[in-house]
Formats: structure tokens, sequence, C-alpha cells
């Protein structure tokens, strides 16, 4: 298995969005690699033929009736918003694309 | 007299609430003031809800004068791990990025402890999002061990474990998802039960990583963990996840304790290199006691449990990864850099860059990685195969056993800051605990003496099979009873008072 | 967005390359509540009152499945003669966006519902072409961000956003098609109507309303072109939210004309999505994909797998209505109708109007003749839909049964529609207020008859003669004289009788 770089890092970083500082780069770069190095043994089994475990019990069809339940009061869905306005979440400027 | 009241056990305290011997409030007050007096160095708690808790006691107290049934822990303080949202109160995953949220709804373990009358006195200290195994990633500062004030209380669930050994509350909750409500009962004397995974619902619970996170009770003794084990477990409609089956009887098991003609397990690979003397010590005294009560002691071997702790830190920072996704400043919870000069996803960057701790970024960084195309199948998806083997090793062994036990943890609670800043010795923590996690059945810490090298308590391991939770209360309560019996006290009257 | 795009003719193009085109169609689901939580989909409804801590995101919250968006998905995969999977789960697709609350969607990755169908779809002149389908999957809808303080609400320029989560979590069933190829020229056109032939199966399975302008149905347009003659694939454009069937087939049209001139002239493309623009007809450059999304698609830990059992599967199959292309050709032979004709009618939106107006007892002749001319031209001139006209099937009904009872010609019949969508009421009293009656009074007629031949000598010479087409005249003044209430074939009858002429 490859090492992890600090541009490895750093591309996790904007993946994950964390800001990360130059410092934390260096720091996260060393600690990554040590575990990554550490629990790569798992691909000790990459290639046996075992169903894979997704889901720690074996339940299927879990499911609910299409009913309607009550909601959130927008006072309420909003409490903890950072800033509103019109009743919506209020966000600054969406760097999308056009 | 508050004296005497914190140190009742929950059964005990809840008999004499019905009895009418003590009111509600009187026991809320007793533990309130004895929060006062000791947390300013434990540092258990994140939030107490003094209001709260003294209103959910007075109505125990009124239902009881007019006449009403009361609940097996109708009256009886408990400490809320700050996991679980609570209406109107302050929750924080003892995340910085969450100060201040108040949820908008009760988690369903949370409604389930105050249709039980249950006094929730406040929320207590973590690791940030339960990732770490000593309670020092707490955005909020560490909590001591109330042992050894210098010592990790265990963690994630270190507030609610060092409420329990302090006398703060004679219950808590916590969640398990590597072992952060069993290796905190372990470090700190106390009982802690991670019931199989979908026994207890999520729904509410913070998520770390889903297909591992298990809310469980912590108590002092083997009954109260049983009586709080009823109160919140049980099919949630909310919870997919959520197992629909009667819950085990688990009262019933721990009133009668006993081990008589039953196979436990002792697992080869739980031994050897990284564990400390005294906690091989204790545990080899334990299995002669069980082999003492009447336990026929089996050795099993399960080789995939040695891959636990490499598939386990792949699959809970993977889930974890997604799970955290929705911190990013918009809805709820911190924003850092809205100035007007930064973008919606700069913010987003900028308040997870703020508001997350190390350890946090540490693994949302490894499960970024790890889920990545061109590295999952070689990390996720063979973790997800070491898990399935895993499951084959236990089910090989309960064929044989009916039980397994081990040490809880390798080591005795450790200094603060010993490990804080290499995270593969923290990691190594819950070597013992992660199987069950990754398997999904159940297991109880308890304690089984003090290390004599260094006097701090060692935990007691047992794992019983999936929705055969009540085969732990029967052996813990047997071992409890056993060692009380040995000691003439139950092992915290040893702690020092703090 | 100004720069101008080099095209070459569309006929160009396709002489020199073949398209290969996939269509990606989100459906958002008509279920009483959203894919996961409980809260009502009811539309319009004021910002954030339809939100609940799983659709917000909230720490802690949970999904739970909705059934009937899976028996929803399963009935769309059956109708799409697709495989539905005996095992399935829902994965995370994880990017972030702030109209998404938890930062992925709850999607589904390698373990569609359903896969490996096809639809026929007809096209305009009556020609069957058979659209491969990949795959169709359930996941859920975001939420929606008004732009504020830039130009006309659109993200450029604008100072901050408002979001609105009351559609977070809708139902939506993504379907994909294979790469579809061997449609040359006629590509925009089969991509047009592979979308109608998908609204209207998703109308008949009563799964959505598939309204396009209210977004129920958006359709992204990848494209591609390969040298004529070729086996390997270009490198495709994708062409998002094409939200109209017209648009739909002049995105494809355009993607064509601008790969060609970029590819003819020793250019490569780019792999990006593109944005269409309504008003020009025109697609520009949206983000471009310098490396590959990696969504991190892993299975959705907190649902547990979907594995719908062979019996429920049945019993849905069972229960599917005729499909759409199927019902047309049957009354397509039951009408005797042309494959051009019955295109039309389609077109016109009229397909079910006739059927209901022929279910209330109208003959299939006079319901299409209605719906199809008058009526038709009425929609026409007033800009309305067809079905938004203020008269029911079963009004039109009654007209054509007045028709056949001869209490009504075809002028006053045409007068009674006018009168009842102005609004004067049901047919029968539009004939009584209006006073439109056939004149079916024999003395009365005879007497306009005899007046009329009076009148005219020569043209009644001409038909004593034996040029019975000539009568067409005479009639002609007898309706003037009775303002057109009498039955132009009696008058007819008349004349002939009164000229002792054989009809
Ligand atoms: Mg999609
Ligand atoms: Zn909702």
């Amino acid at each position: 298995m490859p090492g992890i770089t600090r541009e490895e890092v750093a591309h996790l970083a904007r993946l994950a969005r964390l800001e990360l500082k130059p410092e934390e780069l260096d720091h996260f770069a060393g600690q990554l690699d040590d575990i990554i190095g550490a629990v790569a043994r798992v691909s000790e089994v990459a290639d046996q033929d075992v169903p894979p475990t997704s889901h720690p019990l074996p339940l299927t069809n879990v499911m609910r009736a299409d009913e309607v339940r009550p909601s959130l009061t927008p006072e309420q869905a909003l409490s903890g918003a950072p800033a509103q306005e019109q009743q919506r979440f209020k966000v600054p400027q969406i760097l999308g694309e056009e | 007299m508050s004296d005497q009241i914190i140190k009742l056990t929950a059964a005990e305290t809840a008999a004499k609430i019905a009895s009418g011997e003590l009111t509600a409030v009187e026991v809320t007050e007793a533990h309130l003031a004895r929060i006062e007096a000791v947390d300013e160095k434990v540092h258990a708690f994140l939030h107490v809800d003094r209001e709260g808790a003294l209103a959910q006691a007075r109505a125990v107290d009124a239902k009881r004068e007019r006449g009403e049934k009361l609940g097996p822990l109708a009256g009886v303080p408990l400490a809320l791990k700050d996991i679980f949202t609570t209406e109107g109160v302050p929750t924080t995953v003892g995340s910085k990025i969450l100060e201040g949220w108040i949820p908008p709804y009760d988690a369903t373990l949370t409604k389930r402890l105050k249709a039980a009358d249950v006094v929730i006195l406040g929320k207590t200290n973590m690791d940030e999002f339960a990732m770490g195994s000593s309670t020092e990633n707490s955005a909020y500062g560490p909590t001591g061990n109330p042992w050894d004030l210098t010592r990790i209380p265990g963690g994630s669930g270190g507030g609610s474990s060092a409420a329990l050994a302090a006398h703060m509350a004679p219950l808590a909750i916590g969640t398990d998802t590597g072992g952060s409500i069993r290796q905190p009962a372990a470090v700190t004397g106390t009982v802690g039960v991670k019931p199989t995974y979908g026994a207890v619902s999520r729904y509410g619970m913070v998520a770390f990583s889903s297909s591992l996170d298990q809310g469980g009770p912590c108590a002092r003794t083997v009954l109260d963990a049983a009586l709080l084990h009823e109160v919140i477990a049980g099919h949630d409609p909310m919870d997919s996840t959520s197992v629909d089956e009667p819950v085990p009887p688990v009262v019933e098991a721990a009133r009668n304790g006993s081990v008589q003609g039953m196979r436990v397990g002792v697992v080869k690979q739980f031994r050897g290199e990284g564990y400390q003397a005294g906690v091989v010590q204790r545990f080899d005294e334990s299995v002669e006691l069980l082999r003492e009560l009447g336990a026929e002691i089996v050795e099993l071997d399960c080789p995939s449990f040695d891959l636990a702790l490499s598939a386990y830190y792949l699959i809970a920072p993977s889930e974890c990864s997604s799970n955290l996704a929705r911190f990013d400043g918009l809805r709820y919870g911190a924003r850092v850099g809205d100035d007007g000069t930064h973008s919606a996803e700069e913010v987003t960057s900028l308040t997870r860059e703020a508001g997350f701790g190390d350890e946090v970024k540490r693994r949302i960084m490894l499960g970024t990685y790890a889920l990545s195309s061109g590295y999952y199948d070689a990390y996720y998806g063979s973790a997800q195969k070491v898990r399935t083997l895993i499951k084959r090793d236990f089910d090989k062994a309960f064929e044989q056993v009916d039980v397994i036990v081990s040490p809880t943890t390798p080591t005795t609670a450790f200094p603060i800051g010993e490990r804080a800043d290499d995270p593969m010795a923290m990691y190594l923590a819950d070597l013992c605990t992660i199987p069950t996690n990754l398997a999904g059945n159940a297991a109880m810490s308890l304690p089984c003496g003090l290390a004599p090298e260094d006097n701090l308590p060692v935990g007691l391991q047992i794992i019983a099979p999936v929705m055969k939770d009540d085969r732990l209360y029967k052996v813990g309560a047997a071992v409890e009873a056993a060692f009380v019996e040995k000691w003439g006290h139950p092992l915290l009257e040893e702690a020092p008072s703090l | 967005m100004t720069t101008t795009t080099d095209l070459v003719s569309y006929e160009d193009a396709l002489a020199s390359y073949d398209p290969v085109m996939g269509l990606e169609v989100h459906v958002e689901l008509g279920t009483k509540t959203k894919m996961f939580c409980g809260c009502s989909t009811a539309l319009g409804q004021d910002a954030n009152t339809q939100t609940c801590p799983v659709c917000l995101g909230l720490p802690g919250a949970l999904p739970v499945v909705n059934a009937t968006g899976v028996e929803s998905a399963i009935k769309i995969g059956l109708a799409l003669n697709c495989e539905i999977a005996e095992w399935c789960r829902f994965a995370r697709k994880n990017y972030f966006y702030p109209d998404m609350p938890k930062n992925f969607q709850t999607s589904q990755y390698d373990e569609p519902i359903a896969f490996d169908g096809y639809l026929d779809v007809q096209l305009e002149d009556g020609e069957v072409f058979r659209v491969e389908i990949e795959r169709a999957h359930m996941e859920e809808d975001t939420g929606k961000s008004t732009h504020v303080g830039g130009a006309t609400g659109r993200i450029h320029g604008a100072s901050h956003s408002l979001l609105d989560y009351n559609r977070a979590g809708i139902p939506l069933i993504e379907i994909v098609t294979k790469p579809i190829v061997g449609a040359g020229e006629r590509a925009p056109e089969v991509a047009r109507a592979y979308v109608r032939e998908l609204r209207e199966l998703i109308r008949a399975l009563g799964v959505s309303e598939a309204r396009m302008e209210m977004g129920q149905m958006r359709c992204d347009v990848n494209l591609s072109l390969m040298p004529k003659g070729a086996e390997k694939f270009g490198t495709r454009s994708e062409t998002k939210n094409v939200n109209s069937l017209r648009s739909v087939e002049r995105a494809a049209r355009f993607e064509i004309q601008r790969h060609a001139a970029v590819l003819s002239s020793g250019g490569t493309i780019v792999q990006e999505t593109r944005h269409f623009h309504e008003d020009t007809g025109s697609t520009t450059s949206g983000r471009v994909k310098e490396e590959a999304e990696d969504y991190r698609y892993f299975p959705e830990p907190d649902l547990v797998p979907v594995a719908p059992s062979r019996e429920w599967v049945e019993e849905l199959r069972a229960g599917l209505p005729e499909l759409p292309l199927v019902r047309r050709n049957r009354l397509r032979e039951e009408w005797g109708v042309s494959a051009t004709d019955m295109q039309a009618i389609l077109n016109a939106g009229a397909l079910d109007l006739i059927v209901a107006t022929i279910d209330a007892g109208a003959d299939a002749a006079s319901a299409r003749k209605w719906w199809m001319g008058e009526l038709a031209r009425s929609a026409n001139e007033s800009g309305t839909a067809l079905d938004e006209l203020a008269i029911t099937p079963a009004q039109v009904a009654r007209v054509t049964e007045l028709v056949a009872k001869g209490d009504l010609n075809d002028k006053l019949a045409r007068q009674v529609i006018e009168g009842v969508l102005a609004g004067e009421g049901a047919p029968d009293e539009v004939v009584e207020k209006r006073g439109l009656k056939v004149v079916s009074d024999e003395g009365a007629l005879t007497a306009a008859v005899d007046e009329a031949i009076a009148g005219n000598p020569a043209i009644a010479d001409k038909i004593r003669g034996g040029k019975v087409a000539a009568a067409g005249a005479l009639v002609g003044a007898v309706m003037k004289a009775t303002r057109g209430q009498a039955d132009a074939a009696r008058v007819k009858e008349l004349i002939l009788q009164k000229l002792g002429v054989e009809g």
C-alpha cells in the first residue's frame, strides 16, 4: 500500500471540507500513514471468497406505511439556525455552477 | 443523610421512594448537592439540568401521593451521556461544533427514561463524537477518574462512568461503538453493558458509526444495570435497525445469578503482549472463581479476532466521515467565517476546521480515504469481510460455550496526557471490546478487583450471543456476589473519598 | 455566457457521425410522505413547514423507508420490463451540497431495485424504437435554494442564499437508459419520444403526475458522437435538467451539432456538465469534471436491505394497468385511425378526453371530431390546454347525442359548445336559452322550401333537369331563411320531392 503524502492529506481534507492549516497537513500525514500502515492488514482477506457484512444483524424489509406524521414547526426547524430570513435558513453565497 | 442517599443502589433508592421512606426530590437534591461538591474536580457533567431534574422529581412524588403505581426506577437520578438529544436541553456530543445547540426533539431513549420517571440530572462529558478511549478528546476538557483524578476515566463515556464512581448518580447511560461503555466501566470499577446491536434505539443518539453504535446501561451493580436495561431496550419503529423482538429477561437473570453448569469460553487471542500483569492476574483469578462457582472452562481459538482492531479502524472512520458531513455550519451549531467575504462552501470548511478536534478530523480523513475509489475494496471492502469472519468465529465459539470471558481492557486507567498524541497506542485500549461491536452481540464489564501494581480497578468482560443479553446478567450477578463476599464490600468502597 | 458556440449543420453532423445518447430521468413520486420520514409532500406550502429531524438531517435522526415508495419503484421497474432485485440496499452518495441536509444523498448504487429492462417508444410516423433500460433506483430529492441579492435570482452575483427543505427527502426514482445507439438522425426525436412515453407510463401507473413544468420529472441528456462506423463511444457531455419534451429534443440536436463542430475541426470534447437554455435552445458549459467525482458510495448502515418477496412482485405485476403504448395501439385499431392521426391526438393531449367522451356515450368518430376540431381550435385560440377548457367529456358526449337524435345539426352544435365554453351552462341549458333547435315543423319547412323554389326558378329548372348537385344552393337558401335551425338533410329531401327528382 502506498504511504500517505501531504498532498493526499490535502486532497482528503478538500473532499471532507476541512480547511486544514499547513502544519496540520504534515502532522496528519505522518499519523494517517501510521494508522493506514497498521490497519492495512485487513487486505489479507481481500482475495478470500467471503461475503461482506455491512449490517451486524440480518434484518430486511423494515418499512413504514405512507402516513403523514406531524412535522416540526418552522420555529423548531429553524431554532438552531446560525442565521435565518423569511422562514428560511440563511447561508452565505453558494459557489454553485452557472 | 445525604451521604447515605448517594451510596444507595438504584434498586434500593427506587424501593425507598416507592415506600415513601424517601422522596424523589430528596434523592435528587442529594445528588445535585454531591455534583455541586465534587464535580469541579471530576468534571463528569457538561450540563446539569437542576430545574428539569427537580421538576421530574416533583412529578414522581406527586404521582406517588396520588397513589399511582410507580415504575421500578421511578425517581432514581441518572446521568445521561451528552450524545442523546434532549428537547430544550443542550446537546454537544463533546464538540465545539454543537456548542449551544438545543435540540427540538427527544431521542427515543430520552423519551423512555422520562416515561419511566427516571430523573435526568444532566448531560455527561465524553470524547468528541464518542471518538476516544479517555474522554481527553472532549472539546470541553477532560474528566478525571475518581480513583485517581490524574488518570483517565475511560472513554468515550468517561463522564458517565466517573459520575457513577463518584456517586453523583446511581445510574448512567453510555454508548458503545468499540468499547465506550465497557472500557470506562472497567477503569472506574463500575458496571457497563453493551446490549445486542439493535436492542436499544439509536434514534436521537448522535451517530458516530451507525453499524456499530449501541446505547446501554451503566450502573454500580449488575441488578441496577438490568433494571435500566429493561427501561431503555425494546423495539423502536423510528430506528430501522432496531430488533423487533421481546427484550430478554435481564432483570430476572440479574436476580438469579448463577454459573452452575455453564460453559464459559476463554479466547486465546485475548491475551499476550500489551496486557498489564495485574490485569492478567485478576482475570485469571476470575476464571478460577468461575470454575469454583460451577462453570466449565473451555479454551477457544478465534483467529480472526487479530484483525478486529484493523477492521474497526476502517469501518468506524468510514461511517463517521459520512455521518459527520451534516455538520456544515448551515442549519445548526457553530458557524465560522460568515463575514461576507466567504462562500457557503468556504464557511463550511472553516466551520469544520474550527469546530472539530484532532481525533475527529483524523478519523474523518481516514474514513474518506478508506471509502475513496481505488481504495474501497482493499480497505472498506476487506474490513467488511473481516467482519463476516469475526461473526463466524463467534458463531463457532457459541456452539461450544454459553458465554465468553476476557479482560475488558488490557490495562488499568492510564495517566491523562500519556497517549494523547499517539493514536495507535490509544486505539489498543479497545482490543478486547471491539470484536463484539463488529459482530453485534452483547457484552458486559464488571469489576474483578484492583491491579496489585497500581491499585486501580480491573474489568472482567462477559460476552454473550446476539439477543442472549440475559446471560450477561446471570453470570455477572453470580460473579459480582462472589467477589463482594470475598472482598467483604463492593469494590468502589476502596476508592479514595473525593 | 455570451460566447457563441460553433455549430455545423445537423445534416453535415449526421453525415459524418453517429450519435450515442444516454438519458437519465428523475421522477418525483406522488407518495403522501417523504421517502424516509413522515413529513407531507404537499406542494405549495410555506417554507420549512414540512420538515422534521430526519429530513433536516438533525444530529441523531434516522431514516425509515416509505413502503409505498418501494412499491412505486417496483411498479415502474415492472412496467419498464426490468428484473426486480431479490435483495438490494440503499447506499450513501457522499458530497457536500447546501440543499442536501445530510451532505449525502441516500440513494442506491450497485444494487438498484430494478435493472435490465426496455421501453418501446413510438415515433411520429409510427415507427417503434426500443430503448434499453439500465436501471431504475430509489433516492431522495434535495431542498430548494433561493439566491438573493444578485440579478434575477441566479447564483451568480448573489449575496446570500435562503434554504427551504420542504422538498428535501421527497422520493425520487432515477431511471437510466443504456447507451442509445443506432437512432442516427432520429436521435433527438427518440429522446423526446422516450421521455414522453415514460411520462405517460408513470401517469398510467398512478405513481406520479410527472409534470415536467413542476419539476416532478427532470431529464439529463448525455450525448456523444463517434465517427460513422466506429464502435468506440466518444467523450460525452451531460446536459442537466432539461425540463420539457421540446427541450429534450432541442438539447440533443444542439449537442450533436456542437460536438460535430468541435470534432470536425480537430478538437476534443471535454467531459462536463452543460446547462440548457430554453430561450436560445443552446447549451453552455457548466462544471468541468477535472477529476472524476468521488462520491465514496457505501451501503447505508442506517437502513436494512430491501428484499421484495416474489409474491409481492407478482402481485404488483398482476395489478399493473394497461400500458400506454398497448392502449394506444388498441384504441387506434378500435377507432380505425392512422398512426399519424393518433400522434396528433397524443400531441394535442386529447387521448384521455376522447376516451372519456366515448365512455360517456359518444361514438368514437364524433368524439374525435369535436376534440380535435372545434375544441382544439378553441383551446388554441385561448392558449389553454385541452383539458383545461370549460367543458367536460360528458357534455361533449351530450352534444353528440343531440346531433345523433337530429335535435341539433353541426352548425347548431358548434353554437352549443361555444355557449358551454362561455359558461352559459350545460348543453341542454344552452339549447334552451339560445333557442337552438332544429326546425322540424314540416309545415314551416315546406313553406320555406316553396319560397326558395319560387325565388330561384333557374336553379329549380336545373334540378328538374337532373342536376341534383344544384340542390345545395336551394338548401342554403332554406337554411338561411330558417337561421340555420333546419335539418339540412331533411330540407334536401323535401326539395327533391317537390321537384319530382329521386335523391
Ligand atoms: Mg440520482
Ligand atoms: Zn421529515
